[in-house]
């Protein structure tokens, strides 16, 4: 008798043989260490902690040697992990103008209180190749650039070279009575966790936010693009970024007083955008705002431009393109929800496509019949 | 304040729990089936978890089965009507590990059977669930891209959209072009997405005496057809709905009256039909029953020849 | 509140306890008017039979308030209730996900729970109906979704009119609540689909 041949099973264990075998590449190179992509590679661990919605450096590490540095598959993993994860509760709201400082710059005020931090940035770097870094042993530290610059006590910022009063820039304005005030919504609600609940629209600003905080770094990237090129019409300007670190804290129920869980590092940006007022509000100047985990400045900008935009329904302004449809921007930012869907075009669909098959072949016969009747019939009708 | 998730204490093992989702999960899942069930074919919103598995890769089908399942029941799952598609044995697997779970291949030994694509041949029987992985369970998605929108038009039971594309469907081409994923209408009320089974198993829907279980973990809905349940595809009286057909037998086992996939013999237009439900197929040669081309199809590896 | 050593036992194994309790609810609603049993693995609170115990502790949690005649919400079940899901128990019935009813009291009327909303009919509340017996009283034919044709219900001690409200929530279908009858370890279920009629 005959039986079906099944190779399933035996094929997907041999994908997985050959992934380890792929991913370890040639073993004459010494295999990565976990602790050298966290401590080396940072910036990618950064966007995989942010993208896969946890902060663990350690783990977005492993998770990018796991995944051969596909940073969309490692935020996977680090998605996969958490949702298992029990939850203890919702830590205290962190105060970014407490944050040990390591960068901050803004581009509304030549100098203000605390002063422009440059801190770590490739902003200035020309980029060019620094071929050195082909070889182990020659990074930079050894050779510090800075080193003839003539204030060598504050090359790096600590915290007793910075100014320990380094106020946020939009409540400088704030103060003046021309930034848009943020009150909590009334009650101050525990936020929307769109990991637990369904979403529905229009979305509030906490779904919003939680969404973008989790989003495509290069979804973000082209929506925010697409926001100053004109589909959205603003005009920002960077009130601020600032990067360092943050305190963490929490109220254990049985304690009643807050605890000390650790520091974060994270980066904020606020862009200030011109508003007009109506009749009864004076004008003022309208934020956006954006907060990533790790040093992510352009993820945090974009954020912040994609938040302003979609911020449009409450100034009542329309909403004509992408970046400020909530519904859109939603939907579209999850990249691993994306990269799952568009993925699965790989899977058979054998059967779907079986179904188009014989629909289009049955239309064209009888097409073809009702052509060649067609013709049949034409010399009659010429007579 | 400190709002707190408190969770149970059967949350807290170090391992993952039986059938992967957390208990929490598992009764969110739970009531919102019963839900879906209580308005058959409407789409209940629910908080889909983050799976192991990809989005679209069965991540709606696999929670819904997860919160069902349970140490009497034995788990069938097809891709495309078959056991061994990839998709198929890797979700099984998953059963296997995280839920111990019992499972087959035989449609009438399962308690559930969890399908991408098809609906098995043989009569689905009372007891058993059908849980179904949908990629888009919106069916007015392609026609309203907004949710906002089609949220409205079902709760007003406005479908006139959809019965105007149909209708253009049938001023271009004669007939409605969708073969599969074919719009339903449910207990007279909500039109519904079957999930992309071809047009083929629209039918088996209707008063099926099993109980129907929908799930789109991407897009957080899940919905459900009761047993005894009216199903019926979207058509107009002078258009009626119809099926496929095929003009040959399938080429293993000869059935005629099963939905057949199409298998590419040679690049010289060579090919041959052959049932998508493999276990159907089986059965049948089991029984006995012979396709003209069962010899040559041991030449391509689809078949072996046992020797008993 | 010394309720602390008031409290019974809940599932003594959650896992498995609640998945099987599920798929007796799942059943219930499924095919209205067959009759569902729970197995009998808990102890209930006083004022609450197994079948709605069972029932309450698969499904309510944080997330579902509950609704609780004054009776049962100021004694041993309210407290069960509380610390075994952890649920919020109301005294009104409007906003409660999850209710319990006894089927003689005259309140409060099925009318008074959330019916849902046109775009969410799933937002409706799910009402436990605990009566004396779900056979012998007087018959009911249910017909709709889940059913073959036909099928026949007598449950017992039911407040007047009781029929006339549940075919009146199945007027508004897509909304309404969804009905669970209980009784000892036994369930049924009426969904808003299920039609009703008298025999009388």
């Amino acid at each position: 008798m005959y039986v079906a041949v099944k190779g399933g099973e035996a094929a997907i264990l041999a994908t997985h043989d050959l992934v380890a075998e792929a991913r370890r590449g040639n073993e004459s190179v010494p295999e990565l260490k976990v602790a050298q992509i966290r401590e080396q590679q940072g910036l990618a661990c950064a966007r995989v902690m942010n993208e896969g919605s946890l902060y663990d450096l350690d783990l977005a590490a492993l998770a990018l040697k796991q995944a051969q540095g596909d940073a969309i598959e490692a935020a996977f993993l680090m998605r996969a992990y958490r949702t298992t994860l029990p939850r203890f509760g919702s830590s205290e709201p962190v105060d970014t103008a407490q944050m040990a400082i390591r960068r901050r710059i803004s581009a509304t005020y030549k100098d203000l209180p605390g002063g422009q931090v440059l801190g770590p940035t490739y902003d200035y770097t020309h980029r060019l190749f620094d071929f050195a870094l082909m070889d182990e042993g020659q990074s930079a530290i050894g050779s510090r650039q800075s080193k003839t610059v003539e204030q060598p006590d504050c090359r790096l910022p600590t915290a007793d070279c910075l100014d320990s009063h380094m106020p946020r820039v939009p409540d400088i304005l704030g103060a003046e009575g021309l930034m848009e005030a943020e009150a909590p919504p009334e009650g101050d609600p525990r936020p929307f966790d769109l990991t637990r609940e369904p979403v529905s629209f229009p979305a509030d600003r906490d779904v919003r936010l939680q969404a973008m905080a989790r989003g495509d770094e290069g979804f973000l990237l082209g929506l925010g693009y697409s926001v100053q090129r004109g589909y959205g019409g603003n005009h920002p300007f960077v009130g601020e970024i600032r990067v360092g670190e943050v305190c963490v804290e929490f109220v254990p129920e049985e304690l009643g007083f807050s605890v000390d869980l650790g520091e974060i590092t994270l980066t904020e940006c606020q862009m200030v955008n011109q508003f007009q007022g109506s009749k009864d509000v004076a004008p003022q100047f309208t934020r956006g705002y954006g907060l990533s985990f790790g040093h992510s400045e352009r993820k945090a900008m974009s954020m912040s431009l994609v938040d302003r935009a979609l911020k449009c329904r409450e100034f009542g302004e329309a909403a004509n393109y992408p970046a400020q449809q909530d519904e859109f921007v939603l939907y579209h930012s999850d990249n691993v929800e994306a990269a799952g869907f568009v993925e699965h075009l790989k899977l058979p669909h054998y059967v779907d496509f079986q179904g188009e098959l014989e629909l289009i072949r049955r239309i064209t016969r009888e097409r073809e019949q009702r052509l060649a009747r067609e013709q049949d019939t034409l010399p009659e009708a010429a007579e | 304040m400190n709002a707190h998730q408190t969770l149970p204490a059967d949350d807290a093992k170090p391992a993952y729990n039986y059938a992967y989702l957390d208990e929490q999960t598992k009764r969110m899942i739970r009531r919102a089936l019963l839900k879906a069930v209580a308005v058959p074919g409407y789409q209940v919103p629910f908080g889909s978890r983050e799976m192991p598995l990809a989005r679209g890769w069965g991540t709606g089908g696999i929670q819904v089965t997860a919160a069902i399942i349970g140490p009497d029941d034995t788990l069938k799952v097809i891709d495309q009507g078959a056991d061994d598609t990839t998709n198929a044995v890797s979700i099984r697997r998953f059963f296997e590990r995280t839920a111990d779970a019992r499972t087959t291949e035989a449609t009438e030994e399962a308690t559930i059977i969890q399908t991408r694509h098809r609906i098995p041949e043989a009569p689905l029987k009372a007891g058993q669930i059908m849980v179904y992985q949908v990629p888009t369970p919106e069916p007015l998605r392609r026609l309203e891209p907004r949710e906002a929108e089609t949220r409205k038009m079902h709760a007003w039971a406005e479908y006139g959209l959809m019965q105007v594309k149909l209708y253009e469907n049938i001023a271009r081409f004669g007939e409605v072009t969708t073969t599969y994923d074919y719009p339903v209408m449910v207990n007279g009320r909500y039109v519904m997405a079957p999930s992309p089974i071809p047009k083929f198993d629209n039918p088996k829907m209707h008063m099926s005496p099993a109980l129907q279980l929908f799930g789109a973990g991407r897009e957080k809905r899940i919905y459900a057809l009761p047993p005894h349940t009216s199903v019926k595809s979207l058509d107009f009286d002078d258009h009626p709905f119809r099926i496929q057909s095929w003009n040959e037998p399938c080429g293993l086992c000869g059935a005629t009256d099963s939905y057949l996939d199409e298998v590419v013999t040679d690049d010289k237009g060579g090919r041959m039909f052959v049932c998508s439900d493999s276990h159907h197929c089986e059965t049948r040669r089991e029984a006995g029953h012979r396709g003209a081309m069962l010899a040559d199809a041991s030449a391509l590896h689809l078949v072996e020849e046992v020797k008993s | 509140m010394q309720t602390e050593n008031l409290i019974a036992a809940g599932f003594t194994d959650p896992v498995f306890q609640s998945q099987a309790a599920f798929r007796a609810v799942l059943a219930a609603l499924s095919e209205p008017g067959t009759v569902q049993t729970v197995s009998g693995a808990i102890l209930p609170p006083d004022g609450l039979c197994a079948a709605t115990a069972t029932a309450l502790l698969t499904l309510a949690d944080y997330e579902t308030p509950i609704f609780l005649p004054q009776q049962l919400r100021d004694g041993p079940a309210g407290a069960w209730l509380r610390f075994h899901c952890g649920a919020a128990i109301l005294d009104a019935p409007a906003g409660a996900a999850f209710a319990v009813i006894d089927s003689a009291s005259a309140t409060p009327p099925l009318a008074a729970f959330d019916l849902g909303h046109d775009q969410f009919p799933d937002r409706s509340a799910t009402v436990l109906v605990q009566c004396t017996a779900l056979t012998g009283g007087e018959s009911v034919t249910l017909s709709g979704p889940g059913i073959a044709g036909n099928r026949s219900i007598a449950p017992q001690g039911l407040r007047p009119g009781f029929w006339a409200e549940v075919a009146a929530n199945a007027e508004l279908y897509p909304l309404g609540v969804d009905l669970i009858l209980t009784c000892g370890n036994a369930l049924i279920g009426l969904p808003r689909t299920t039609q009703i009629e008298e025999t009388a």
